[in-house]
């Protein structure tokens, strides 16, 4: 049995991972490694199994084979209450938003402050209307998320997932909902967010440009073959792939030349 | 990373030939304590920033930023505050902070209530439930007639698992409760009546109080704390996610498909539970009976004899009433819950606390009108 990582350095290592719903298996042999301050990369098709991978990195699910790791540390083997020192580093968005309806968006991002930290209230309304203006909801603190939109619903639940400037940023699907300028503002945020704080972000997501913008490492779930089509820089994915339906994918199924991807 | 000192945060307010300065030193972090702020805070933006003795910083430092820019910010004015001398991370933060101007306009000033108007608010709110259940049974008596001539739509295999939910479900529940009443009824009774040596009318007792009134409403009560509840909470968590809507949209009426087989399967399955449970309280009484030697056959013929068809169908009467009304409490206030999990929460309170006020009511009322007629 294998109980550290190969590579200590990586922050979060995935060793043999198979994940499944009771005897349905999801994904297979499942290996890589997300170093610190990537910006990482989920992707596949509808239903391969990218939420379910993110819930296994966060400790929803459990594997049914395999390891991951934090750092050196075995966080699969780690009984609840070591999970909660882990877990205290990451910032999760849920695919469907997931915000606390009976509280405002306000509360929503102040309940984790409130509950884990010593701030003054002044300074938590500070840090509160700061992440709502990150994400371009300021003003909308006293609404409640089922009186805002659904992407702002969206935005929300990442305002929410960085209230406590995440070592770790888990976001599912960020992008899928908002239109072409707010989803270009969250590709500065998250880039901004891994400079300036040193996150990790881990993303699930399917839109190309945002792919190629922000993505130094990505992992490509292949719905056939029920196990990772490919691991890498998704520019040089798209390019110099071996599998086929890597590279299809990431030219949104056109055969021969790569899509011209703006340069930003 | 080599484990530098921290030093504590923080902000002066200097001028620097009419430009107003704001230099920040230290470290910015969440467990640093609060932020020293020396000099007075202007009411202007800075103009610049000096940031030479910063240390590391989280998220409070921008947050302190943007708390003094909009709290400087002019109303209507657009114009982005000059951020320079901050470094670039920082500025970067700062930049998409202020890209989506505040919007203003969604603001919502916590509004404030004399007591006059608390009052009048209540009273207006308490006419609208009136109204709002005055409206649902005129709906409910609608569908019906849309089911008597059959044109209303719903699926029968809905139907028939509300049928096995609140019939076949729950009798386990509904045997123990009228086991456990007919056994108390019986042994109460004997105890007084043994005292005059008339231990056989324990059977007339446990019957008459079966029949009348215990057998239907502890099967009304138990029915609306288990299917009253379990409807509501179902139709307000539709409600919150929008499946209600999503079935207007395909053209079913939402109180042909989701009222009227939950009102048709309780109508139907309150009398037939009730009838059950009488039959258990009688049994319970007997075996109360064969303990203190009254042998059943005596106590089934006593039994027979005192309750007639009028008193034995008393209960099932009423129980077709309150089983209509467990069923539309429920109904009512999920379709009537808000949009949060919370309110499908208070949804499911008012619904049990509505319809058992409901039936202690309805059953007064039955009980004086029972009076009047001698039955
Ligand atoms: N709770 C569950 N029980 C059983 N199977 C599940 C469950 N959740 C998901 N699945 C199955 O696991 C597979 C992967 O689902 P998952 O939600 O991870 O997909 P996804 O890649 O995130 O898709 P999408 O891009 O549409 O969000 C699907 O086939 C789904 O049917
Ligand atoms: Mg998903």
């Amino acid at each position: 049995m294998n109980n550290s990582p190969e590579n200590p350095q990586a922050k979060i290592t995935v060793r043999d991972l198979t994940m499944a719903y009771d005897s349905f298996v999801v994904m297979r042999d499942l290996n890589f490694e997300v170093a610190e301050k990537d910006i990482f990369i989920i992707m596949g098709g509808s239903g391969c199994g990218k939420s379910t991978l993110l819930r296994h990195l966060i400790g929803l699910l459990e594997p049914a084979q395999g390891n991951v790791f934090y750092g050196n540390e075995n966080f699969t083997a780690a009984g609840p209450l070591e999970r909660v020192k882990f877990i205290r580093r990451f910032g999760v968005m849920y695919q469907s938003g997931a915000l606390w309806s009976s509280m405002t968006l306000a509360e929503n991002i102040a309940m984790p402050l409130e509950e884990n930290t010593e701030l003054a209230p002044k300074a938590i309304r500070d840090l509160v209307s700061y992440k709502l203006s990150l994400v371009g909801l300021s003003g909308y603190e006293d609404y409640y998320p089922a009186q805002i939109s659904g992407g702002m619903n969206k935005r929300a639940g990442i305002a929410r997932a960085m209230a406590l400037d995440p070592d770790i940023l888990f976001l599912d699907e960020p992008g899928a909902g908002l239109d072409p300028l707010s989803s270009r503002r969250l590709d500065d945020l998250i880039l901004r967010l891994r400079d300036s704080l040193g996150s990790t972000v881990v993303i699930v997501t399917h839109e190309l440009s945002s792919i190629f913008a922000i993505a130094n490492n990505s992992i490509f779930l292949d719905t056939a073959t029920r196990t990772q089509g490919a691991v890498g820089n998704p520019t040089e994915l798209r390019d110099h792939s071996e599998n086929p339906a890597v590279r299809l994918f990431l030219r949104r199924g056109e055969k021969s030349e790569p899509p011209s991807i703006p340069m930003s | 990373m080599p484990a530098k000192e921290s030093s504590s945060p923080l902000a002066r307010w200097t001028r620097d030939g009419g430009q107003m300065v704001l230099e920040l030193s230290g470290d910015w972090r969440r467990g640093g304590g609060t932020a020293d702020i020396q000099g007075e805070a202007p009411d202007e933006a800075p103009a610049r920033y000096d940031t030479d003795e910063l240390g590391d910083f989280d998220s409070t430092l921008p947050a302190f930023i943007l708390s003094h820019l909009r709290s400087v910010a002019k109303p209507g004015d657009d114009a982005k505050p000059p951020l320079d001398g901050l470094p670039p991370d920082l500025r970067g933060l700062m930049e998409l902070a202020l890209a989506v101007p505040e919007e203003v306009e969604a603001r919502q000033t916590p509004a404030e209530f004399s007591e006059i108007k608390k009052l009048g608010k209540t009273s207006i709110n308490v006419w609208a439930s009136v109204l709002s259940v005055a409206e649902f049974t005129g709906q409910s008596v609608l569908a019906l007639g849309r089911f008597v001539t059959g044109r209303a739509r719903f699926r029968a295999r809905d139907f028939w698992v509300i049928v096995q939910e609140c019939g076949a479900q729950a009798l386990p529940i509904v045997s123990l409760i009228s086991f456990l009443v007919g056994l108390i009824l019986a042994f109460v009774g004997n105890v007084q009546l043994a005292n005059f040596g008339a231990s056989l009318y324990v059977a007339d007792l446990v019957g008459i109080a079966m029949f009348r009134e215990m057998g239907v409403m502890m099967t009304a009560i138990i029915m609306s704390g288990r299917t009253g509840a379990a409807f509501a909470a179902h139709l307000g968590s539709m409600k919150a996610n929008q499946e209600i809507d999503a079935l207007k949209t395909f053209g079913f009426d939402p109180f042909d498909f989701l009222v009227l087989p939950r009102l048709l399967a309780l109508v139907l399955m309150l009398p037939l539970l009730t009838l059950y449970a009488n039959a258990v309280g009688i049994f319970a009484g007997m075996l109360v009976g064969a303990a203190v030697g009254i042998p059943p056959v005596l106590y089934w013929n006593e039994t027979v004899a005192t309750i007639g068809l009028t008193m034995a169908s008393l209960g099932v009467f009423k129980s077709v009433f309150f089983g209509a009304v467990i069923a539309m409490s429920g109904c009512l206030q999920g379709m009537h819950a808000g949009n949060s999990s919370a309110s499908v929460g208070e949804a499911t309170t008012r619904a049990v606390v509505a319809s058992i006020t409901a039936i202690i009511i309805l059953d007064s009322g039955f009980a004086a009108i029972f009076t009047v007629l001698d039955i």
